[in-house]
């Protein structure tokens, strides 16, 4: 009675191949594994989380892979998803066979050409892992917000829900797209799709040319532009046309469904698997039925199943012999409850026809859950499709009367939902929810599932502890860090039980929102039968913590299983392991009967050489106690796994791994287990209790990962979170921090100016100040002429600190007796960590220096006494970007807003939990504001005009006022300075004196008008509201358009340029890593000549754009190239300059990145060589110095001292190509040292100029 | 007049080969040499820290930071070949060996016993005519004796030359307490010919940043004399063919070491200075050399002024260090 019709084998089918070879691969690798080799033409662009399939295109391109027609097809990357669609188009109507791949904003990017594609009956399929579009908020998990976004174009929908269905309907797409001629969207599931692993059957070239109609491709061809049969395309038309023009499409849409549905017959006869256009699972007489499409189908169908009982064994692999879950899971099973699953695969065409057949005729409530919101609409899209499908089979389309009635006697109720938008998790229990509400007399409509709303109240409760997790099923959770190699191996893992044995195997990686000390969580299944869990873990029965500090951290034990094992990476010896566990970790193993096993992997690797990489070691211990193969079996299958995957890095890799699993057995051991706890200690707080309100209600509860508890309620309603909330998570990540040494120090300021996490700060005060200080809080004699008698004092935020020392390496004061040692030395953070936790918080409670004293904050030195007002970001260890915003947020940080182009510095300056953007002691900061990647210099322009409105709104009024104000105090707000911190500072005064007058509290905050002067009547009162609720915009305020080389050389270089040529006063900030960090490491127009980077795999083949150079030619602009390592300088002159220029400023600056394969320790170092050999000139141009009649390009930088390859081969992005074809290595340094000579040249002759 | 000279077995045109230098870097420079005359090349070396800091360095930047920000998994695309297992070298020697006529010989350089020796094998298969071996370790330990310095020495040639049947000759350095033994202990081991003597990267001190920094400097003439003394006094001592590396830069310098005993006399800084056209004239000298001192052939000069030979064989022992002492006038 069950029916289970996805991917089964149909015994009246015959399999023309042999059993398909099984691989263990992620969605995006399958969808691109198609698209490959059925596209001539690719036009690519990355983002998250489709990048890998273009990379995939990218690299098989490069080393000549073939499509099916046996051609390396065309990979192309574009400056945009706009240009992308744009090449796609042009391809297609030129005849090509094209395709591309994106997600999320890209998709929308590309909505006008798909508007074309689609009405020039063009085939194509785009292949989609489906994001949310970014609202109050980004995000780069999965919904389908993107694709419901482009329902009108009128392109084809196929929706994939697993794996494998990637794979086939990747083909499937594409050959009905070719008969069709209806362009196709091939959509799944953002990370839950494109980025689980796991055992699928991979088509063979065979069956894809099977499916592929040599026909059809040719008659594809045969509508090509061409001059040899020349037709004209993209015509316009008139009112008296238009229409019926476009009405002349319909049969294409009504044949489309039928032409489906043969392709997926055709597939089933060619591989054995036979899809259906809207595909019922479950009782054949369900009275309930829940239709949705996506990833969420297996989790669903999982619920209906346990639910049904049908089956259950034979689909889910129980074994005969299951535990209590099962048990219990038989027990309902047995009841049989009628429920069943409706899986839409093709949801554009949508066929009412197809729809309603496949509806169980005893179905008597329907329930629709879209993974998408629009607000404000009737309801979410599917849901909408739903009603009227059902409610035009039933009253609307007599011609189908017969066929509804014969399927339901009555109309079913139809109730909505939402659900899983974000990524949020969908599991069996939530459909078990949702089938619940259906029985009710008066179903919730419009509902939400998966969390709690307790402000509209729209959300449905389920039981959480409902699962259908079997008991015959290896679930194995890993805790670990990005930087230990967790994933990396647990994705080995995962290919040597898919690919070794007949298992099946899936895994799912989480990742946190920090590039630094990264915590990651491996969810990895394995089993004799199919796996259909998508969804994280929630009862594993392994669980790995390769970082011991989680067990106090989070309360990663809650969700075992009873009877589970737990492997230890400790940092103590196996007889220590148990008292150095919490009391309620210790309570938990107890009461839940939990093995635990322990090792020192950090030592053992130390003891081969590995440094900090645990990888291999833990994986060893993972086979060698979970079972999942024997064990001598699972030590040959990791070392032949070793050998396959770094056998091309060399053997001394391949000898390394292999002493690690050797070592690894040797060391691991089994803890015994008392009867009581007895550990003293307790899980301490997330945040401490000194933190804010908010902090401590809703950012703790995020940072300790129970973020998924958070009701509605806890949330602001559009977006807008507190700054300042870094300080409060505090991530004891270093290893090793810095400490200072009193005697060296020369107080030079360096080592703050490069810290690219604000964790290492400067303080001069008077003796008087410290009288409070902590033994052991270090001070010296300030060397400041204008400061006598004041001490200095050097303060690391040890629990901040990402121990990347940059500090260290830049500072330049060593000892005479020993040079080894500096003023900052390198020191284990552990002993230090309670101490200087003290001597942190007190060092925040000296003053901060006065901006109206007697520096002048022109030089490193002073400047690094500021506060910055950036601090703690999620930033890499070592960023090469931070430094610099962290410098503008300490010169101008109190008057600036920002908008701040997506990418890395939006991820580390905006991603929750916390915000690293602060306010000073007067509760001024950066205002911080992220739109797109492609608009942020409109973005950053716009915010100018509203507040140069503003200010101009403030002067008008207080013109108005200056009888009331007195004329004193309005010219000082009229004409007073506001080009330096005094005469800013001054100008404050005067507003915060106006608003007094205006009868405001001191605290400016709520005028209070009853008490206003008797010369402000009636008529006044609302001008004088108005001129409060604008005067601290008489203040000057800076705008910083901040963004990487991705948006300013590419994306948003129309905008950038735009912007530049506008004439208005904004500051463009160019963090330059010269390549697509964020979305790791793609080519962009940045990236230098000869540089590898992914889409350029074989080497950059052209020049770096210039810039600087190009905005140069408006004459209005300041233009300065900088790079702090090599003259800081020269780097606080550019932020000074460009924030005193009156005009558009853009600073172009040297950010050394982790996609650049160096140690990020000696980032200034790069800095320096870059400039030294000439790539990186140091200059500024600055228009008002032509005014003066003076040149206005100055080159900062000495001629070349270098060669090139003196600073591009310590990199890895240059030597990479070095070593894998160095004969273009060299062909391609020859090109790039002739060009930066002649560049050279050419500022030279530039800077020359009278 | 004959210019030609016999080493390792091999027939060379002239006494002069290039030594192992960066212009053995590219096919374009091997044939830039022989063009000007060398009669062979020593490749440059294949180091043994190499091989094993490539490997790592590749693994180290290909797994940096990688599956720890969902949106960047990795940074750097995969490569089909990263080169690491030597396959650049040994395609060179494989290239040079099509596209010149003269000898190639392979260099190697080690530091200590263990798997990289299988790269002599690959060098013979890829055509290399002989293999030099270079050998400095630097024993940092108070505990390691110079015999046992020594041994390890000994133990390296007996792996190579188990993996080899072209010649092998050995690039010696000059700090041993004993050069004559133990140039005698390693040709009883199978050693074809030394080369005399290596130069190393020494450390040297960046006194502006307060850094060891290593530097290569380029030997001149003066540096002649250390190889000089030792090929003179091994010279018809021990039963392999000597050669002089260091300090070669003139006719002069040629003809002074094919007197001392070598068969050949090997150039790199000369060469790296002031361009691979001085193989040429240097040649040219010889030549006019020889020709006004009526010497008709190079076999003929090889170990003429040997200590063997020498009229005054104390003068390469401790009073020619005296003489020069006592010639030596102060400055007022």
């Amino acid at each position: 009675m069950w029916e289970l019709k996805n991917q089964s084998r149909k015994p009246g089918v015959d399999r023309k191949q042999m059993p398909n070879r099984t691989v263990t691969i992620d969605g995006n690798e399958a969808a691109a594994y198609v698209a490959y080799r059925t596209n001539e033409v690719i036009a690519i662009y990355p983002i998250t989380p489709s990048s890998a399939m273009g990379e995939s295109s990218d690299e098989w391109a490069s080393k000549n892979q073939k499509n099916i027609w046996g051609m390396t097809p065309i990979v192309r990357e574009l400056q945009s998803e706009g240009g992308a669609a744009g090449t796609v188009h042009g391809s297609l109507q030129t005849g090509a066979l094209t395709t591309t791949f994106t997600a999320s904003q890209g998709l929308l990017l590309m909505i006008p050409n798909m508007f074309k594609i689609a009405g020039e009956q063009t085939s194509t399929v785009f292949h989609i892992a489906a994001r949310s579009v970014a609202t109050h908020a980004l995000s780069i998990f999965g919904d389908h917000s993107d694709v419901m976004a482009t329902r009108s174009t009128g392109w084809g929908m196929l929706f994939s829900n697993s794996i494998q269905e990637v794979m086939d309907f990747a083909l499937i797409a594409q050959a009905a797209t070719l008969e069709s001629r209806v362009p196709f969207l091939h959509a799944f599931d953002g990370f839950r799709t494109s980025h689980e692993v796991m055992k699928i059957e991979e088509l063979s070239d065979e069956q894809i040319r099977a499916m592929i109609d040599e026909q059809l491709v040719r008659a594809h061809r045969s509508r090509a532009l061409t001059p040899d049969r020349p037709v004209m395309r993209g015509t316009a038309q008139n009112p008296d046309v238009f229409f019926q023009s476009r009405e002349r499409a319909n049969s294409f849409y009504t044949q489309t469904p039928e032409i489906v549905e043969r392709t997926m017959k055709k597939f089933a006869e060619t591989t054995g698997r036979q899809y259906q256009l809207f595909e019922y699972v479950g009782a054949p007489d369900a009275e309930r039925v829940i239709v949705m499409m996506g990833s969420g189908c297996e989790a669903a169908e999982e619920a209906v199943a346990a639910l049904t009982g049908v089956a259950f064994d034979e689909s889910f692999g129980v074994p005969p012999s299951g535990g209590r879950l099962k048990a219990e899971l038989r027990t309902k099973a047995l009841a049989g409850e009628k429920v069943g699953l409706l899986k839409v695969r093709l949801y554009r065409p949508f066929s009412v026809d197809h729809f309603v057949a496949s509806l169980p005729s005893s179905v008597k409530t329907i329930a629709v859950l879209d993974r998408t919101k629009e607000p404000g609409g009737a309801g979410e899209p599917l849901y909408q499709d739903v009603v009227t499908a059902i409610s035009e089979a039933w009253h609307g389309r007599p011609a189908r009367e017969t066929h509804a009635q014969d399927a339901c006697a009555t109309m079913p109720r139809i109730i909505g939902g939402r659900y899983g938008l974000g990524s949020k998790e969908f599991t069996p229990a939530m459909v078990k929810g949702v089938l619940d509400e259906m029985l009710k007399d008066q179903p919730k409509n419009h509902f939400s599932v998966g969390i709690e709303d307790d402000v509209t109240f729209n959300s449905l409760s389920f039981d959480p502890n409902f699962t259908t997790e079997s008991a015959g099923q290896v679930r194995a959770l890993f805790w670990g860090l990005g930087a230990d190699g967790t994933v990396s191996a647990n994705k080995n893992s995962i290919k040597i039980i898919g690919e070794e044995t007949p298992n099946y195997a899936q895994g799912y990686f989480v990742y946190d929102s920090k590039k630094s000390g990264a915590m990651t969580v491996s969810h990895l299944r394995f089993g004799s039968q199919p796996i259909k869990s998508t969804y994280l873990i929630q009862r594993p029965n392994f669980i790995a913590v390769h970082q011991f500090n989680f067990l106090e951290r989070y309360q990663i034990l809650d969700a075992a299983e009873e009877g589970a094992t737990l492997l230890l990476n400790s940092p103590y010896e196996a007889d220590e392991v148990w008292e150095r566990l919490p009391r309620l970790v210790q309570e938990t193993i107890i009461a839940k009967k939990i093995r635990v096993h322990s090792i020192n992997a950090y030592a053992v690797a130390k003891e081969n050489q590995l440094g900090n990489r645990t990888n291999t070691i833990m994986q060893t211990c993972f086979f060698a106690i979970s079972g999942v193969l024997p064990r001598d079996e699972a030590i040959v299958k990791i070392k032949e796994s070793i050998r396959k995957t770094y056998g091309k890095r060399g053997e001394p890799v391949v000898r390394q791994n292999f002493a690690a699993v050797d070592a690894a057995l040797e060391h691991l051991h089994e803890i015994q287990i008392p009867a009581a706890a007895s550990s003293t200690f307790e899980l301490p707080p997330a945040v401490s209790a000194a933190a804010p309100e908010f902090v401590q209600q809703v950012t703790a509860e995020i940072i300790a990962g129970r973020g998924d508890s958070l009701p509605v309620s806890a949330f602001p309603v559009d977006g807008t979170y507190p700054v300042g909330t870094a300080q409060w998570e505090k991530r004891n990540i270093a290893q090793e921090v810095p400490v200072w040494e009193t005697d060296l120090c020369i107080e030079c300021g360096k080592c703050m100016l490069v810290c690219p996490h604000a964790t290492i700060r400067a303080k001069v005060c008077k003796e008087e100040d410290l009288a409070n200080a902590p033994a052991g809080f270090k001070t010296m004699p300030a060397k400041w002429r204008e400061l006598p008698d004041h001490r200095y004092t050097i303060q690391v935020a040890v629990e901040d600190c990402t121990g990347c020392q940059l500090c260290v390496e830049v500072c330049p004061a060593k000892d005479k007796s020993n040079v080894s040692r500096k003023a900052l030395n390198m020191k284990p953070q552990l002993p230090l960590r309670d101490s200087e936790r003290v001597n942190w918080d007190y060092f925040l409670t000296l003053p901060e220096i006065p901006r109206n004293g007697n520096l002048t904050f022109r030089t490193i030195k002073d400047i690094q006494l500021l506060q910055p007002l950036f601090e703690f970001s999620g930033a890499c260890s070592g960023c090469g970007e931070t430094p610099y915003i962290k410098l503008m947020t300490q010169l101008f940080g109190d008057r600036t807003v920002i908008a701040n182009a997506t990418g890395c510095s939006s991820i580390y300056g905006g991603n929750l939990p916390t915000t690293p953007y602060t306010i000073n002691r007067e509760g001024r900061g950066p205002a911080w504001s992220n739109s797109l990647f492609e608009d942020n210099a409109e973005f950053g322009l716009g915010m100018r005009l509203s507040l140069d409105h503003q200010h101009n709104y403030a002067k008008h009024l207080v013109e108005s006022f200056r009888e009331v104000i007195g004329d004193t105090l309005a010219d000082g707000l009229l004409n007073g300075d506001n080009s330096t911190q005094e005469g800013i500072n001054a100008k404050r005064e005067l507003v915060a004196e106006l608003k007094r007058k205006l009868g405001t509290h001191a605290s400016g905050v709520q005028p209070d008008l009853s008490d206003a002067s008797d010369k402000l009547h009636a008529g006044s009162v609302r001008t004088a509201r108005d001129l409060l609720s604008v005067a601290d915009a008489l203040v000057k305020k800076s705008v910083w358009i901040v963004g990487g080389d991705g948006w300013a050389y590419d994306i948003g270089y129309g905008g950038l340029d735009h912007v530049l040529a506008s004439g208005q006063d904004v500051n463009v900030l160019v963090l330059d890593t010269e390549v697509y960090s964020n979305t790791g490491g793609q080519a962009s127009k940045a990236t230098p000549l000869g540089a590898v980077a992914k889409f350029a795999a074989g080497g950059k083949p052209t020049i770096k754009k210039d810039l600087g150079m190009t905005a140069m030619r408006y004459g209005n602009v300041y233009i300065a190239q900088i790079a702090m390592g090599a003259n800081d300088n020269q780097t606080v002159k550019a932020f000074l300059e460009a924030e005193a220029h009156p005009g558009p400023s853009l600073i172009i600056a040297y950010s050394q990145c982790i996609a650049h394969g160096i140690d990020m320790a000696k980032g200034m170092t790069q800095q320096k060589l870059a400039v030294e050999c000439g790539h990186w000139p140091l200059y500024r141009f600055d228009p008002r110095l032509a005014d003066e009649g003076k040149n206005p390009f100055q080159l900062d930088s000495r001629d070349p001292k270098i060669p090139l390859q003196d600073y591009i081969y310590t990199e890895g992005r240059y030597r990479m190509l070095q070593r894998s074809d160095p004969e273009a290595a060299r062909v391609l340094l020859k090109l790039a040292q002739e060009s930066v000579t002649h560049r050279w040249k050419q500022y030279k002759q530039l800077a020359a100029q009278v | 007049m004959s210019l030609s000279t016999n080493y390792l077995g091999l027939v060379l045109k002239n006494p002069i080969v290039a030594s192992s230098s960066p212009l053995s870097h590219t096919i374009d420079s091997i044939q830039r040499l022989e063009d000007a005359g060398a009669a062979a090349v020593v490749m440059y070396s294949l180091f043994e820290e190499q091989i094993t800091f490539d490997s790592l360095y590749v693994d180290h930047y290909l797994r940096n930071n990688t599956n720890s920000f969902a949106e960047s998994l990795s940074y750097f695309p995969e490569m089909d070949s990263y080169n690491v297992w030597a396959d650049e070298y040994l395609n060179l020697i494989r290239r040079a060996k099509e596209s010149v006529d003269i000898p190639i010989i392979g260099s190697l350089n080690g530091v200590s016993i263990g798997g990289w020796t299988n790269y002599a094998g690959l060098i013979e298969d890829a055509g290399a005519d002989a293999l030099e071996l270079n050998i400095y370790y630097v024993p940092t330990s108070l505990e390691i004796t110079g015999r046992e310095v020594e041994d390890i020495y000994i133990d390296m040639l007996r792996q190579v030359k188990q993996a080899v049947t072209i010649p092998v000759t050995i690039k010696l350095s000059p700090f041993f307490s004993s050069v004559s033994n133990m140039a005698q202990r390693l040709v009883e081991r199978g050693a074809n010919g030394l080369v005399f003597f290596n130069r190393f990267y020494q450390p040297d001190f960046d006194l502006e940043a307060l850094e060891v920094a290593p530097k290569l400097v380029l030997s001149n003439s003066h540096e002649l004399r250390l190889p000089l003394r030792w090929v003179a006094i091994l010279y018809g001592r021990i039963l392999a063919d000597l050669a002089i590396t260091t300090g070669v830069h003139t006719s002069e310098d040629v003809l002074k070491g094919l007197m001392a005993g070598a068969k050949v006399t090997m150039m790199a800084s000369e060469l790296l200075q002031n361009g691979v056209r001085r193989i040429k004239e240097v040649l040219s000298e010889v030549e006019i050399w020889m020709d006004e001192h009526e010497y008709a052939s190079v076999a003929q000069m090889i170990g003429s002024m040997s200590q063997q030979h020498c009229a005054e064989p104390a003068a390469f022992e401790r009073a020619n260090y005296m003489k020069v002492l006592d010639s030596y006038r102060p400055v007022n």
